[in-house]
């Protein structure tokens, strides 16, 4: 495959990938949304459970986007230092980007700053959003993001002087999840960033959303302090829909940095619990692929 | 059985109905959001759609060209809150009797529901395509200036729901109560976390 086919062959390949996973949640997600299913009883809870099980059935059998809030598109890559499109990625993702607004469609989320003016086609100055990581190898990892204005309206990062301690970050993470949070569509997924600075913090923050459901950081004090967080959060009771209930969270994940001595940096994402997510990894002939995030996945 | 609203919706209708009911809409429904609310209410402009006794929805939809009409593909509700600085005067000024949306709104828009008789409604966040199955048709559009999700979708709607009320035409509010009862619950919650997490020494 020359390189004319092989960009081609990619585009195609992420704006189906792109489509996919704005229509139908991981296997993660699915799965933890049933076991708290399980768990609920009040009257209000399971009219809104319902409500959501109907519509992922309903988004997959008419094949349509399961949230109107498409997003803004977002790219995670983990690009092998040798892939050979590394330097026709941004090109090919934002083409991606564009097909799949028309065939899925998205909706046009994509609102020039300053100008004010709907691009109409979710492509705009510096977006889809891409954040890059070089790791070594040829192949590339690519984790599609939609989150709708909901679930980014709680996003807030803070420095915290060391005196503050882990004390801290757990108050911030309280105060962002019960106040903002409620509004977001829970039971959300809670993405912390313990680090440095606020943009180091926020990005941590971030990342720990694409992590598996379930699994857990690797430290074992960070992995002590999620499932706290999670017990502590799901113990305030938010319930789906904010509604009130046995559940706020589908779970928390920190990802962390070593830090200044003299700064604590906190950073709080939340996914919605329509957390459209996707991974894909995608060999360097830009033809096979593996769908890491959807089990039995067709494109 | 299914507690049904039709528009035009009357005051008597929804005068029983309490916060934590569920309740379902036939008729109109018109989405309406951030630069709609503003406007009207800032910018003075009038809203190009009569919407006493009608229902607004706090959405922003995907919708597809069918023919030369158009076809809700996914419609599911925005935050409510967001609309909070404008919704007191937006329900004097049009006589809308039901706002659906997600989240709760604040105590402005639940004095302006006592004062006016007027509902808010949690439509499930999330659930677009359910929503989008239970309009019937959208009869028109307008201020598509505003591009696809800020513009007036003014659409039919059946069986449309369930809406979940979170104020009520005394003024009650539900996400009030909650987030009460959540910031009760978190002060020992903290504590109870921070005496594990020590791990400066």
């Amino acid at each position: 495959m020359d390189k004319h086919e092989a960009k081609r062959s990619l585009t195609d390949i992420m704006a189906r990938f792109t489509s996919y996973a704005g229509k139908r949640l991981p296997t993660d997600v699915l799965g933890r949304l049933a076991a708290l299913r399980q768990g609920e009883e009040s009257k209000l809870s399971r009219v809104v459970f319902d409500s959501m099980f109907e519509n992922l059935a309903a988004a997959d059998n008419l094949d349509r986007p399961c949230c109107q809030d498409t997003g803004v598109i977002q790219y995670f890559v983990k690009a092998g230092a040798g892939f050979p499109l590394l330097g026709e990625l941004r090109e090919v993702l934002t083409e991606a980007v564009r097909r799949a607004t028309r065939e899925a469609p998205l909706r046009h989320n994509a609102v020039e700053t300053f100008v004010e003016k709907n691009t109409g086609d979710n492509t705009g100055l510096r977006v889809p959003w891409i954040d890059w990581e070089i790791v070594p190898g040829d192949a590339v990892e690519i984790e599609v993001y939609m989150a709708g204005g909901g679930c980014s309206l709680p996003g807030a990062a803070k420095v915290l002087m060391p005196s503050a301690g882990y004390e801290g970050v757990v108050q911030f993470v309280f105060d962002v999840v019960t106040s903002y949070g409620v509004n977001a569509c829970p039971p959300l997924l809670v993405g912390v960033g313990v680090s440095t600075s606020v943009e180091t913090a926020a990005r941590l923050s971030k990342l720990a959303l694409f992590r598996p459901i379930g699994s857990r950081n690797p430290d074992p004090r960070a992995a002590e302090m999620e499932k706290l967080l999670e017990d502590g959060l799901n113990e305030v009771g938010i319930g789906p829909q904010g509604l009130s209930g046995n559940c706020s969270v589908m779970g928390v994940h920190i990802e962390n940095s070593a830090r200044h001595p003299s700064t604590i940096g906190v950073g709080v994402s939340t996914g919605c619990w329509a957390h459209r997510r996707g991974s894909i990894r995608i060999a360097p002939d830009c033809a096979s692929y593996e769908i890491l995030s959807h089990k039995e996945a067709v494109l | 059985m299914k507690k049904v609203l039709s528009t035009p919706i009357k005051d008597e209708d929804i005068a029983a109905i309490r916060v934590g009911d569920v309740v379902y809409l036939d008729g109109y429904l018109v989405t309406c959001r951030d630069v709609g609310h503003r406007r009207l209410i800032e910018l003075g402009r009038e809203l190009p759609v009569d919407l006493a006794g009608l229902a607004i929805f706090h959405a922003g939809p995907i919708v597809a060209k069918d023919g030369d009409g158009w076809k809700m593909i996914s419609i599911g509700p925005t935050t409510s809150m967001r609309m909070e600085r404008f919704e007191e005067e937006f329900i004097e000024r049009t006589g809308v009797k039901l706002i659906v949306g997600k989240g709760g709104m604040g105590p402005r828009t639940a004095a302006a529901c006592r004062k006016h008789k007027a509902l808010h409604a949690v439509f499930p966040g999330g659930c677009a395509v359910l929503a989008a199955t239970e309009v019937e048709e959208i009869e028109r559009v307008e201020w598509q200036d505003l591009g696809m999700p800020e513009a007036l979708w003014v659409s039919r709607v059946k069986a449309f729901g369930p809406l979940i009320i979170s104020i009520d035409t005394e003024g009650n509010n539900l996400f009030e109560t909650n987030k009460a009862v959540f910031n009760a619950k978190k002060g020992p919650i903290i504590d109870r976390i921070c005496q594990q997490v020590r791990f400066i020494k």
